[in-house]
């Protein structure tokens, strides 16, 4: 059974809805279940890291500058870790090391 | 007069001033619109790359407002994905909106009727989340619709310029602007491995793992859906056992 891709989106966005809105109709209290409380926290580093690589490589021109942009990601991540530098610096070194790599 | 005080001290407004609560939540949401507007773009272009127009490429992104998660409703969308496939992604993804959220009920004041709880769920990003557990003491929600308002509209611009001028842009042009969420993501990931040397130990073992499931024989046949699924409950699972985080830990911020 495949969707059309309105029905998709429309299936997509009421099941994040539904995640986000059901902690505020269920939970009046802390999660105090020490497993599942450690498991919803590594769980975004897990599937971004899962997401993120081998795909930062495939997704360029050439994978030498979805390596480099992966490494200079790592690198501004670890000095100033705001969102919007870090993807700028990702871009732009994808971009400066394609003048070189792709013809 | 003191909500003017308040905004140009760069200080918090008064308790029950909402009217200053709702300025300072504009003002707070412009640098995240700027920045969801890089991300946006390249999420656009993704889009359009599996064929989704402009309108759709604006409901994913006024629906969905979530960046990973949008990401993989385009891979799930691009690869004719099933209902159930789409939904449990999207479940396994999205969870740690769950978590955030979880959070959020306890930095509201308990009077706070249940349709402003309804309409924060929807404000429920890496972003605003971060903003709104920054706040001392209960939450005036009129700050987080503010920042949303914002930051939405800025995503939701990006993604239909994305879709409509992303064929217009060099190759080179869309070759960089592809590894922006990457770099988004890297943003996220990699600061607590700076803390910790068990974080960066998962972060480099998930993509390890992610990476021997797109190379390897019989794995690599595994939708890059699943692969998500199936890495996060193991990996995350694993972690959870092994490192158990402590009881003041608040949730994974941006």
């Amino acid at each position: 059974m495949k969707p059309s891709i309105l029905v998709s989106l429309l299936i997509m966005s009421a099941t994040v809805y539904v995640i986000r809105a059901l902690p505020f109709v269920l939970l009046r209290r802390n999660i105090t279940n020490p497993f599942l409380r450690s498991f919803l926290y590594y769980v975004p580093y897990v599937t971004l890291a899962v997401m993120t690589f081998p795909a930062i490589i495939t997704a360029t021109d050439s994978p030498w500058s979805g390596l480099l942009a992966l490494i200079v990601g790592v690198v501004v991540s670890l000095v100033r870790g705001d969102l919007f530098t870090v993807a700028l610096s990702s871009c732009v070194t994808v971009f400066l090391s394609e003048l070189f790599l792709v013809h | 007069m003191r909500q003017q005080n308040s905004i140009v001290s760069g200080r918090y407004p008064a308790i029950g001033d909402h009217r200053g609560w709702m300025l300072r939540g504009f003002r707070d949401g412009f640098p995240i619109a700027m920045g969801y507007f890089a991300v946006s773009f390249a999420l656009g272009i993704a889009a359009r790359n599996v064929g989704m127009n402009a309108v759709q490429g604006f409901l994913m992104s006024l629906g969905m407002v979530a960046s990973a998660g949008e990401y993989a409703a385009i891979m799930l969308i691009g690869a004719g994905a099933g209902v159930l496939e789409m939904i449990a992604t999207t479940v396994v993804i999205n969870l740690r909106y769950f978590l955030m959220s979880c959070s959020l009920t306890q930095k509201l004041d308990p009077k706070t009727p249940l349709w402003k709880r309804f309409l924060l769920a929807y404000c429920v990003t890496d972003e605003l989340f971060g903003i709104s557990s920054a706040v001392p003491g209960y939450l005036d929600v009129a700050y987080t619709y503010a920042a949303t308002a914002v930051s939405v509209s800025g995503w939701c611009l990006g993604t239909v310029l994305g879709v409509v001028v992303g064929n217009i842009l060099p190759a080179r042009a869309m070759s960089a602007l592809s590894v922006a969420l990457y770099g988004m993501f890297l943003a996220i990931i990699i600061p607590p491995a700076k803390h910790s040397r068990f974080m960066g130990c998962l972060v480099a073992l998930s993509m390890a793992a992610s990476w021997i499931f797109t190379a390897a024989p019989v794995l690599r046949t595994i939708s890059s859906g699943f692969r998500v699924i199936l890495l996060t409950l193991a990996i995350a699972g694993i972690a959870a056992l092994v490192r158990p985080v402590q009881p003041d830990d608040t949730p994974a911020k941006s």
